[in-house]
C-alpha cells in the first residue's frame, strides 16, 4: 500500500480525505479501521461526523491531525496548515494555570513574551474566561475546562479545527451554551471544523453538512446538508427533523451488525 | 436582526458567567491555616509524650542497669550539652556535607539512568528489574566490598550513598515517565511539542510528582547508607557524627550514645519534612490532593 500523508496542495482551510484507509495490526490480527473515506471539507464549512462505536471517528480525526499515519490513500490540507484537536477530555496542563496553558501553542511557535501575554488575553475573552487566567485546571468546571481546551487550540491560529466529541462529557445546558459559544467562534475565525459526535441532535444544531459513518470499517454511507438558517437551537422543530432523519439512517445501520 | 443577535449574545454572556460563578462557587474554602498547622501537629507532639513517658517507665521499672540505659532527663540534659559543644557541629558539618555530595551524584546518576530505561526498549530489558533488584540490597552489604575497594576513606561511604540512593531515584523517573497520560502527550504534540519540547513541556512536568517521589526515596536511603557508612568507615582524623556514635559506645557514654541518635533522627526528619512539602505543593498545583488534604 502506498501511505501518502499530508500533501500540501489545496486552499487554506481546506480539508481533503482521498481514499483514505486505516489498518491497525498486521496479518490474521489486521483491523480495517477505515475502508476509502473520501470527503471534501470546503473552507469555512462546519462538517459532523456522526457514527456508531466502532466507526473509526477518532481515527480519522488523529490522521487529520498528523497524530497517526493514513495505510492507504492521502489527507489534503492547506499549505502548512496543522489542524487544532480537541478531545472529549479537555486534556489540560495540570501543573499549569489557565493563561499557562493557552500560552503553550505560542511558547512552541517562539512568540515573545509581550506578545504572549496579549495573545492569551484575547483568546479568554473570547472564551469569556478573562478572571480565571490565574486558576487552575482541577478549580474550574468541566464547561469551563473544556472552553480552556478551546482557547488552547485556537492559539494554534490554524483555520482547521478538529473536534473528538468534545462537549460529550457535559450536562445538557453547559452543552447548549457551549454550542452557542462555537457557532459564534467559528463564524468569527471563519474556521473549517470537522466535528465527531455521536449525538445526532448535536449534529443537526451545529452541522452545514452531516456525514454517517458505517461502522468496522468505517465507510461514508450518508451525507445531508443542514440549511436551517442560523442562530439555530437544538430543540427547534427543523433541527429535530434533521436530527430524526440522521437518527433512522444511524439505526439502520447499527441493526445491520445485529443481523 | 442585527439588535437581535446583538442582545442574544449579550443573553449568551450572562448565561455562561451565570454558569461559571454557579459551579465554581464554594469549592474552595477549608479551615484557617492555623488551625490546620494545629490539627496537624498536636497529635505529634502527643505521641512524643507518650514515648518519652514509656521511656521512662522502661528506666523506672529497673529492667536494665542505668549506665546501660540512661533516662529521658538524663539524655536530654546530655543533649543540651551535647548541642553547644563543638563536637557536634564539626561532626554535624563532615556528615553534612558527605551527605550533600552523595545524595547528588545519587540523583544525577539516577536521573540519567532512569530517562535511559525509560525511553530505550534495550536499556529497560536489560537494567530493569537491576535497578529494582539493587534497591531491595541492603546497602550496609555493600561495604565490606567498598571497603575492599577504597579501604576506611571518604570514597567508600561515597560509593555505598550512590549505590543506596540512585535507584530509588530512577525508579521514580522510569515511573514518572511510564505514567505520563497518553492523552496529554497526544495533545502536547497536537501543539506543536515535539522531541525535546515534548520532554520540556509536556513529559518532565506530567512526571515530576513521582521524581519526587523518588528523590524522598533516595533521600532516606541515602541518610541510612551513610550512618552505616560512618559507623563502619571511620577516620580517624574526621569526626563525623556516625563516628562520634561508635566512639560513644566503645567508651559506653550512654546518655551521650543517645543524644547522638536523637540527633540523627531530627536530621533525618527535617530533610524527609522538606521533601514532603515539595511533594505536598506540587500535588496541590496539580490538583490531586485526597480528601484529607494529604
Amino acid at each position: 500500500m502506498t501511505s501518502t500523508t499530508t500533501t500540501p496542495r489545496s486552499a487554506t482551510g481546506s480539508v481533503a480525505l482521498r481514499g483514505v484507509t486505516k489498518v491497525y495490526g498486521q496479518g490474521e490480527q489486521a483491523v480495517l479501521a477505515l475502508d476509502g473515506v473520501s470527503l471534501d471539507v470546503a473552507p469555512g464549512e462546519f462538517v459532523c461526523l456522526v457514527g456508531a462505536s466502532g466507526c473509526g471517528k477518532s481515527t480519522l480525526l488523529n490522521l487529520v491531525a498528523g497524530l497517526d499515519r493514513v495505510s492507504g490513500g492521502a489527507i489534503e490540507l492547506g499549505e502548512g496548515v496543522n489542524p487544532g484537536l480537541m478531545f472529549q477530555e479537555p486534556a489540560l496542563f495540570p501543573w499549569s494555570t489557565v493563561e499557562g496553558n493557552v500560552e503553550v501553542p505560542l511558547k512552541l511557535r517562539g512568540l515573545p513574551r509581550d506578545q504572549r501575554r496579549e495573545r492569551v488575553a484575547e483568546l479568554l475573552r473570547t472564551v469569556h474566561l478573562s478572571d480565571f487566567g490565574r486558576k487552575r485546571p482541577h478549580q474550574l468546571s468541566g464547561g469551563m475546562r473544556q472552553r480552556v481546551a478551546l482557547a488552547r487550540t485556537l492559539a494554534l491560529d490554524t483555520p482547521v479545527l478538529l473536534m473528538d466529541e468534545p462537549f460529550g462529557a457535559l450536562d445538557a445546558m453547559t452543552r447548549d451554551i457551549l454550542h452557542d459559544e462555537l457557532e459564534r467562534i467559528w463564524g468569527e475565525r471563519k474556521l473549517t471544523v470537522l466535528f465527531v459526535t455521536h449525538n445526532v441532535r448535536e449534529a443537526a444544531r451545529l452541522a452545514d453538512r452531516i456525514v454517517l459513518l458505517s461502522s468496522r470499517p468505517g465507510r461514508i454511507i450518508y451525507s445531508t446538508r443542514v440549511d436551517v438558517p442560523r442562530p439555530r437551537r437544538i430543540d427547534s422543530p427543523e433541527v429535530s427533523a434533521i436530527a430524526a432523519e440522521v437518527t433512522d439512517r444511524l439505526r439502520k445501520e447499527v441493526g445491520r451488525h445485529g443481523q | 436582526m442585527a439588535s437581535d443577535t446583538l442582545t442574544g449574545s449579550a443573553r449568551t454572556d450572562a448565561e455562561i458567567s451565570g454558569l461559571d460563578a454557579l459551579e465554581i462557587a464554594g469549592r474552595e474554602k477549608g479551615p484557617s491555616r492555623l488551625r490546620r498547622l494545629w490539627s496537624a501537629t498536636w497529635p505529634k507532639f502527643a505521641a512524643l509524650a507518650m514515648a518519652i513517658a514509656l521511656w521512662q517507665a522502661v528506666v523506672w521499672s529497673g529492667w536494665k542497669e542505668p549506665w546501660a540505659l540512661p533516662g529521658p532527663m538524663v539524655v536530654f540534659g546530655d543533649l543540651g550539652d551535647y548541642l553547644v559543644s563543638s563536637a557536634l557541629w564539626e561532626g554535624l558539618a563532615t556528615t553534612a556535607r558527605r551527605a550533600a555530595v552523595g545524595f547528588a551524584a545519587a540523583v544525577a546518576v539516577g536521573l540519567l539512568l532512569g530517562l535511559g530505561v525509560a525511553r530505550v526498549k534495550v536499556l529497560r530489558a536489560a537494567l530493569g528489574s537491576m535497578i529494582t533488584a539493587l534497591q531491595t540490597m541492603p546497602s550496609i552489604a555493600w561495604f565490606p566490598l567498598a571497603i575492599l575497594l577504597f579501604q576506611l576513606s571518604e570514597q567508600a561511604i561515597f560509593f555505598v550513598v550512590v549505590l543506596g540512593a540512585a535507584p530509588s531515584v530512577a525508579n521514580g523517573v522510569i515511573h514518572g515517565v511510564d505514567y505520563v497520560p497518553p492523552l496529554l502527550v497526544r495533545a502536547g504534540r497536537n501543539l506543536g511539542a515535539r522531541g525535546l519540547n515534548l520532554y520540556r513541556y509536556v513529559i518532565a512536568p506530567a512526571a515530576l510528582p513521582a521524581i519526587v517521589a523518588g528523590l524522598k526515596q533516595g533521600w532516606a536511603f541515602a541518610w541510612r547508607s551513610l550512618m552505616a557508612g560512618e559507623l563502619l568507615v571511620v577516620i580517624a582524623t574526621r569526626t563525623s557524627i556516625g563516628a562520634q556514635l561508635t566512639y560513644a559506645r566503645e567508651l559506653s557514654e550512654a546518655p551521650r550514645l543517645m543524644a547522638i541518635m536523637i540527633v540523627i533522627l531530627v536530621v533525618g526528619l527535617l530533610v524527609d519534612t522538606a521533601f514532603g512539602a515539595a511533594d505536598k505543593a506540587i500535588r496541590r498545583r496539580w490538583g490531586v490532593l485526597d480528601q484529607a488534604g494529604n
